[in-house]
């Protein structure tokens, strides 16, 4: 008996050895990182052209700037709209293509090939992607002369001089670009799923609909607090897209700015100590909605 | 029989019907970009001003030799990228599987607090950090240097949960339990025993690597400042710059294509693991 | 030794003596300069002129190149989002005494002084490195105050001159204004209010009198009597450039161009008769080299461009070649400089070469009278007279460190006004905090 144990001890030993590579890669790499830009935030410190200014201890000033500043929340709110608007087609669509595609009763032929060109967009880079917009929604584009020449709009539509448009474009390739790789992530979910809990159903004369509803969502739930946590943070990381398509403007009337594009505007100008502050806040926010969607949907698990 | 067999094929019909239209659309909706983007990679700048057509032209032979007789190394471009993805989509996915078994297969003290404390840095995005990663790379002088692309992606706390997730679903620790009767070693049995298991995770999460640091652009181009050492999104930022000598968008769109080119190649060569790892991991269930 | 020797030839063979004294002096130390000439730049433009006109530089492969025994290694970064100017700046001020330093940048008039004027020195005096004032007396006064200090000290010099022009639509002047003589279009265009009423007779025969209202920018902009940022460091909107804003509104509103950007595929579309452009601003290398006159069925392709004077005299582009202090091959760099910015053959080359309006005096105006200068994009009009005559009346007096983040962003906010999607005291309310987003000192 006592024997036994000190066995089990020593192969748990191999639970920390295992984890070496992680954490110290991850202490190296990311936690004083991490440390550092929160240092950085309470300097301050960048370069006027030629010269380096601080670093100067000023205690809490950046977030005062940065706080101070309206614009900061109107960016995160630009950020959280484009998100949800490309986000509720992505799980809708992802959900509707993985539904039929496990529906062993629709039989849809060629799904490797389906499946392979759904997710071909998420391999695009997302820079060379927003550089094709930008050129194809341009103001005399080939998509306004196919509109104008089809008789749908008299005068072209300037696509990047409206909030709604330029938000809906950046939304639209936010959904393009993820909805194929979402759609996987839920199949393989789905597939996950018994399937004699299925074929229970179909004996009960359940209809496609409810099976979807009564059987797969429930079970799917895991699945889809991953799938939304993931994309909630890749939403907040939103860069690429918004950046290039409006060359680092944010417009119109900044409404396309991002919270990373504000980032990275500071960064640019090697003004550490607002990149810090900036970086902080959004730590914090990042923090925050992952906690609140995680504990939305405990919650209703339980 | 054959009547209450009727009602629901025709509704199976219609289903499947409005499936293949809301794909048609869907597909179209993704493949369009990709035919523009070819197209134009084969059309001369004058074509391109003169405006859109989805007729490939034919100056592709030309398109190309003045991207590889440019200024920008594309070619050194696409071996450090293929050097950088490829390495670490390799780490990223072997670490974060070693991480999972550590947590999946093994009861220790600090388990608990090593998994929710991984769960909690999932959310950091490396944006938050790049601040400080930067100096720290600055520090360490490792500037214009392909590592600290690579080695960060052995704790890669994304890919570690999707590890974590499929073990708890398909990997049952009594085939471990019975390879350590026959003696095996513990290193032994992750490599030999749980890699080759988790192979379909492993393959997705492979991909899901590689494109993403392929992608990458924010890192990269804090890093590199060398041409020979630049990645192919670096160098395309690079020829989008507006300045007359440049202005060759027949140019533009073949870069774009030469650096897409590669990754749909590796792409269509892992896509049956993708599919073949999802089917199997309904089945180990 | 064959790099001594190289630089005593190419000594010998300067126009005036004086030279190649100044040259040997140098001489002696070029034993022990270094193995590699670092060069950063932003685009191919000089490495093109170098490797075409400076005697004895061979081209190796894309980014590197031979001078006698020394390599030339090019850096290119574009300047984009001050991505150029923010590697300058870390580089730089730690450049003396470096292990690889940089020996020779260019700058950009909107920028230079920002390089010349340092409190950390950072480039080499002309002087020092051997130039004299007797040297350079054939170059055009603007091209000198640009890197000019503080102290009356030059700091650079500048192969080319970029003094522009208005640039027409022969077919649409014929069309709307019933003639396509520079003389006779110049009274349609000769000043601003003038040519706000010219845009309204080419809106009704369905043309744009410019593609973009980026267009005209710099017209107003190099006509104004106040720096974008003062002595201290307050940002201040000239009133010519709100006269730009007010200007351009008008024009936008009554559908009479549009707010695109420069260099944008629908900013080029006017370089073909279908675009419907009635005239671009521009000085003679978007003439030879922007409008696509290779291209069949581009207005340039067929002649179909004029050039007359404009509303003002403007300039637009022009690189400087600086030395940067620690350079340790300042007699190559030297010896660069020398050669394309004071060498008559060498520049009348780049004329013949590549149509550039070099920088000096005498060679322009000689080429002004000679026909067989004549550009075939003009359809037979020789500019080189309008051009030199640009020349003389640029005014670099009210440049500030700040002018190209000014600019880039003041356009950025200005579209938003254009648009409808801002008022302009937004507009320049976001103008200010992006300008204070790239240079944290300055104050609004």
């Amino acid at each position: 008996m006592g024997k036994k144990k000190s066995k089990v001890v020593q192969y748990n030993r191999w639970g920390y050895i295992f984890m070496i590579p992680f954490l110290v890669t991850y202490l190296i790499f990311q936690l004083i990182p991490l440390i550092t830009t929160v240092y950085n935030s309470f300097f301050e410190n960048y370069r006027s052209g030629l010269k380096q200014i601080g670093p100067n201890f000023i205690g809490f000033q950046n977030y005062a700037t940065i706080f101070g500043n309206p614009d900061l929340w109107k960016y995160f709110g630009n950020t959280m709209i484009m998100w949800i608007a490309g986000f509720i087609p992505q799980i809708f669509f992802s959900l509707l293509l993985g539904a039929w595609f496990t529906d062993t009763s629709l039989r849809l032929k060629g799904q490797r090939f389906w499946k392979t060109v759904i997710y071909l967009p998420n391999l695009i880079m997302a820079s060379a992607f927003a550089m094709l917009f930008f050129t194809l929604f341009g103001d005399s584009g080939p998509i306004n002369s196919m509109l104008t020449s089809m008789g749908i709009v008299s005068a072209p539509i300037k696509f990047l001089s409206q909030t709604g448009t330029a938000r809906g474009l950046v939304a639209f390739m936010n959904f393009i670009m993820w909805f194929g790789n979402t759609t996987i992530l839920l199949m393989a979910g789905m597939m996950g799923i018994d399937p004699s809990l299925f074929e229970a159903a179909q004996v009960d004369g359940a209809t496609a609909t409810q099976v979807f509803w009564k059987i797969t969502l429930p079970l799917l739930r895991p699945i889809l607090v991953y799938t939304m946590i993931t994309s909630l943070i890749g939403g907040l990381q939103m860069f690429d897209v918004p950046q290039i398509l409006t060359n680092g403007t944010g417009d119109p009337a900044r409404n396309t700015m991002t919270l990373i594009m504000y980032l990275n505007k500071h960064l640019f100008s090697k003004n550490f100590g607002l990149a810090g502050a900036l970086s902080v806040f959004l730590f914090i926010v990042t923090g925050i909605l992952s906690l609140i969607v995680f504990k939305i949907t405990v919650r209703k698990e339980k | 029989m054959n009547k209450t067999q009727k009602e629901p094929t025709n509704s199976v019909h219609a289903r499947r019907a409005i499936a293949y239209v809301v794909l048609v659309i869907l597909s179209f909706l993704c493949l369009f970009w990709f035919a523009i983007l070819f197209v134009n990679a084969t059309r001369s700048h004058g074509e391109l001003t003169k405006g859109f057509t989805l007729i490939p032209s034919t100056h592709l032979p030309e398109n190309w030799s003045g991207l590889i007789h440019g200024t920008l190394p594309v070619l050194n471009g696409l071996i450090n990228s293929v050097v950088v993805a490829g390495s670490a989509a390799i780490l990223c996915t072997y670490f974060s599987t070693m991480t999972a078994y550590a947590i999946h297969a093994y009861d220790f003290k600090l388990k608990k607090f090593f998994f929710t404390f991984i769960l909690a840095i999932m959310m950091i995005p490396a944006q938050v950090t790049s601040l400080g990663f930067l100096q720290l790379i600055q520090k360490m002088k490792l500037e214009d240097n392909l590592i600290p692309l690579i080695l960060p992606a052995i704790a890669a706390p994304v890919t570690f949960f999707y590890m974590k997730q499929y073990m708890d679903s398909t990997l049952s620790l009594s085939l471990v339990e019975a390879a350590r009767i026959d003696g095996a070693g513990e290193f032994k049995i992750f490599n030999n025993i749980v890699l080759p298991l988790m192979k379909p995770a492993i393959a997705v999460q492979a991909i899901f690597t590689f494109v993403s640091s392929w992608n990458n652009y924010f890192i990269p181009a804090l890093i590199l400042h060398k041409d020979k050492m630049k990645t192919l999104p670096v160098l395309i930022a690079q020829l989008r710059s507006a300045d007359f000598l440049k202005f060759d968008m027949g140019q533009v769109y073949m870069m774009i294509a030469f650096s897409i080119f590669p990754v749909i190649v590796v792409y269509l060569i892992l896509s049956r693991y993708i599919v073949a790892g999802v089917a199997l991991g309904g089945v180990k269930e | 030794m064959k790099k001594q020797l190289l630089s005593t030839l190419l000594c010998a063979s300067m126009v005036a003596g004086t030279l190649a004294c100044a040259g040997t002096v140098f001489a002696d130390e070029a034993a022990a300069e270094g193995p590699v000439l670092n060069i950063q730049c932003w685009n191919e433009e000089f490495k093109s002129r170098l490797t075409d006109h400076y005697p004895g530089y061979e081209e190796v492969d894309a980014t590197h190149g031979k001078i006698g025994d020394v390599e030339v290694v090019w850096t290119i970064t574009p300047s984009d989002d001050n991505a150029y100017q923010n590697n300058l700046d870390t580089i730089l001020p730690e450049n003396e005494g470096a292990e690889d330093p940089v020996d020779l940048f260019l700058v950009e008039a909107d920028y230079a002084l920002k390089y010349v004027n340092s409190e950390v020195e950072v480039t080499e005096k002309v002087a020092d490195l051997g130039l004299t004032e007797d040297e350079l007396a054939n170059q055009y006064q603007y091209t000198k105050d640009v890197v000019t200090d503080a102290n009356g000290d030059l700091r650079g010099v500048s192969w080319q001159g970029c003094p522009g022009l208005l640039i027409y639509n022969r077919e649409a002047a014929k069309e709307v204004l019933g003639t396509d003589d520079p003389a006779e279009v110049q009274e349609f265009v000769k000043d601003w209010d003038t040519f706000n009423e010219t845009a309204a007779k080419l809106k009704e025969a369905g043309y744009n009198a410019v593609s973009t209202v980026n267009d005209t920018y710099r017209v107003y902009a190099n006509n104004t009597t106040s720096k974008w940022v003062d002595d201290e460091g307050k940002i201040n909107i000239d009133p010519n450039i709100e006269k730009w804003v007010q200007d351009s509104k008008a024009l936008v509103d009554a559908g009479e161009t549009t707010t695109n950007e420069l260099w944008s595929d629908d900013w080029n579309k006017g370089f073909y008769p279908d675009g419907k452009v009635f005239a671009y601003f521009g000085p003679a290398w978007l003439i030879n080299f922007c409008m696509a006159a290779d291209t069949e069925g581009s207005i340039a392709n067929q002649g179909g461009w004029g050039a007359c004077v404009g509303p003002q005299g403007f300039y637009w582009g022009g690189t400087w070649i600086c030395a940067a202090k620690g350079t340790d091959n300042p007699t190559l760099v030297a010896d660069i400089m020398r050669q394309l910015t004071t060498n008559e053959e060498i520049m009348t080359d780049i004329v013949k070469a590549d149509n550039d309006f070099v920088n000096n005096k005498p060679a322009m105006e000689a080429a002004a009278q000679d026909d067989s200068y004549a550009f075939a994009v003009l359809g037979g009009q020789n500019p080189l007279g309008l051009f030199c005559e640009g020349c003389e009346k640029i005014d670099l007096s009210n440049l500030s460190n700040y002018d190209q983040g000014c600019t880039e962003e003041f356009q950025n906010a200005m579209k938003n006004y254009f648009d409808g999607n801002m008022s302009y005291e937004e507009a320049v309310d976001q103008f200010y905090k992006a300008v204070v987003e790239k240079y944290p000192e300055l104050t609004y």
